[in-house]
């Protein structure tokens, strides 16, 4: 009992101190954000006060131990649910943003919805919302499973899932009133650094402490990609946010870097975010989930683990080709494209492993949508990662960067590679957390497979017309020597392939909503919608059956 | 360390350290129980029991 006393009074001390961080707050951005922490806090208290069981308490009985002979998965069906919820958010925000720059009017003359606070708010809600939920969760699952061990520190394990949708909240609420630190990527403030690192911490305590505790001998794979995903996010975030704020109940701060030195920190940070977040931390996803489905093992253990070790050791040095033709030395872009180029060959053993698995059965393809998920998601790994290393040769980024190229690229690899896999992970979970026989429909997941990639075809195919177009307007002389294109010209030039791009959006959109239709009917319990089998071999009772004897002439 | 120094450094012993390093890593698996403990480990995810929600009590 005393136990539940101190932590109630500790939830309400909390939300008692930002209560009065609230009043005393420097700005009204901060003072938003700790009347957010007041909110949660007071309804933790409150939680935890009614969830407890005071039956038990007035018996003087010990709560339970968790039974170790199961999974802990609450943490993992809860973040499946976030992962489809944040996923809509994030989609829809896109959607919303694409419109803007073919529909200026759509800014709707507000500053909370102008396109320099939304779009922050989607690239972090598809990142970290929706892809760091689907990290987290199956970490979660994939760890327990490959280690047969139950997941060590559940309460912590909790903290982490909670935590981090904290984290989401501020991000996303800081974005609209206009707290930013202008880093791409690692907008949000320093109180929200913080936060995001106690998380983060306490997400690497819980995973480690589960491969600590294995009862398998040998750490899979996919527990490498996810333990130097969790890793190197924590080193870059920590280096990236070092900044002094203004004023402890402000929400301003200023980087500890200044500069080409900042800017050089940045895009190691923002590089390496692609190269662990959106890469080791899905190939993690890769290296279980499509063996599993497959029902075979990695096409080959030793390429993984040279994939592996590849990427750990190049990604890192990627950075500068950000940075092309700046203020960076040199010698610097230099590096950093050669490192870039050098990652054409792991990256393309990763995807041949990861397709080759299905060698021996390339009928899944036809017959599990799934699996058709999979295959995509791998294809486009292999093309982004192609695209890539192309776009970061100097020559070929005078032309590219900063044009809308780079923002094809960008989706080609999040939509098609970080979308399907996680969308195949998702339709891999959902039936086997809720103890379903099988998804709600599978006919379903194949409309969304459609969708998604003619949606992803529009995308990128416009983008690479909208920026080569761009790129060539802009850098266009004529024989006076003058510029040909005014800056305006290129943008109204763009007007069509920005319509298509929307229409691209719209399709992803779609296919996401009825994925959570399709999620949603199976987590409900609903009955299993009668559906035609994807794929069956005919069968004619008609001709089933031996021939009539022969009749005399 | 000057800037120099570790400029130097880095491109010299730290980067023999760095390939060798590598090196060390990927050829481990290449050694004589290599391929049979990379077999086991690529079909330890199929083993029955991981199948169940029930884990390993052994």
């Amino acid at each position: 009992m005393e136990k539940l006393v101190m932590k109630t009074g500790g939830w309400f001390a909390v939300a008692l101190a930002a209560f009065a961080a609230m009043l005393a707050a420097a700005d009204s951005g901060f003072a938003v954000h700790m009347g957010i922490v007041c909110a949660a806090a007071l309804l933790v208290a409150v939680f935890t006060m009614r969830s407890a069981d005071y039956q038990a308490l007035t018996r003087g009985l010990l709560k339970m131990p968790a039974d170790q002979g199961k999974y802990d998965d609450d943490p993992v069906r809860w973040g499946v649910i976030a992962t489809v919820f944040w996923g809509l958010a994030g989609f829809l925000a896109g959607l919303y943003i694409a419109l803007q720059l073919a529909f200026p009017a759509l800014n709707l003359g507000l500053e909370y919805t102008s396109f320099g606070r939304l779009r922050p708010l989607h690239t972090s809600a598809v990142i970290f919302a929706f892809g760091g939920n689907a990290l987290i969760a199956t970490s979660f699952y994939v760890v327990q499973r490959t280690c047969r061990a139950r997941l060590a520190f559940p309460a912590l394990a909790r903290f982490v899932f909670w935590g981090y949708q904290m984290f989401i909240v501020l991000a996303a609420t800081g974005y609209l009133l206009g707290i930013t630190e202008a880093k791409e990527y690692a907008e949000p403030e320093w109180y929200v650094d913080l936060w995001l690192t106690i998380v983060w911490v306490a997400y690497l305590v819980v995973f480690g402490g589960t491969i600590l505790k294995r009862k398998e001998p040998h750490i899979y794979v996919a527990n490498w990609f996810y333990l130097s995903f969790i890793l190197t996010i924590a080193m870059l975030h920590i280096v990236n946010n070092l900044s002094m704020p203004v004023s402890l109940l402000g929400a301003k701060s200023y980087s500890a870097f200044a500069g080409v030195q900042d800017a050089l920190t940045q895009w190691w940070y923002g590089h390496n975010a692609v190269g662990f977040f959106l890469t080791a931390g899905f190939l993690a996803m890769m290296y279980y989930f499509v063996p599993k489905q497959a029902e075979r093992p990695v096409y080959s253990y030793r390429l993984s683990i040279i994939h592996f070790w590849s990427l750990i050791f190049l990604y890192i040095w990627a950075g500068p080709h950000h940075l092309h033709y700046t203020a960076l030395p040199d010698w610097a872009q230099t590096l950093g494209m050669v490192f870039s180029i050098m990652l054409w060959m792991p990256s393309w053993g990763g995807m041949i492993n990861g397709l080759m698995t299905l060698n021996g059965a390339w009928d899944k393809i036809r017959t599990d949508p799934i699996i058709r998920m999979m295959v995509m998601a791998l294809a486009f790994y292999g093309m982004s990662t192609f695209e890539g290393p192309l776009m970061s040769i100097k020559a070929v980024n005078s032309l590219s960067h900063y044009t809308d190229w780079t923002i094809g690229h960008v989706h080609s690899g999040a939509l098609g590679w970080n979308g399907m896999i996680t969308f195949a992970c998702l339709y891999y979970l959902a039936p086997r957390l809720w103890k379903r026989e099988r998804l709600y429909s599978l006919r379903l997941v194949n409309w969304h497979f459609w969708l998604a990639t003619v949606g992803i075809v529009l995308y990128a195919a416009s983008m690479w017309v909208a920026g080569i177009m761009q790129g060539l307007m802009w850098r266009e002389y004529g024989s006076d020597g003058y510029l040909v294109y005014a800056f305006s010209e290129v943008v109204s030039a763009m007007f069509p392939m920005y319509l298509i791009r929307a229409a691209g959006g719209l399709l992803y959109l779609s296919g996401a909503l009825i994925m959570a239709w399709n999620i949603g009917k199976t987590i409900a319990g609903s009955p299993l919608r009668a559906e035609k089998p994807m794929h069956d071999a005919p069968y004619d009772a008609q001709a089933d059956r031996p021939l009539p004897a022969a009749q005399p002439a | 360390m000057s800037y120099n120094d570790m400029r130097h450094f880095a491109d010299s012993w730290g980067l023999v350290f760095m390939a060798l390093a590598y090196l060390v890593l990927i050829g481990w698996h290449y050694l004589p129980h290599g391929r049979e403990s990379s077999r086991d480990a690529a079909n330890m995810i199929f083993e029955p029991d991981s199948e169940q929600t029930e884990a390993d009590h052994g």
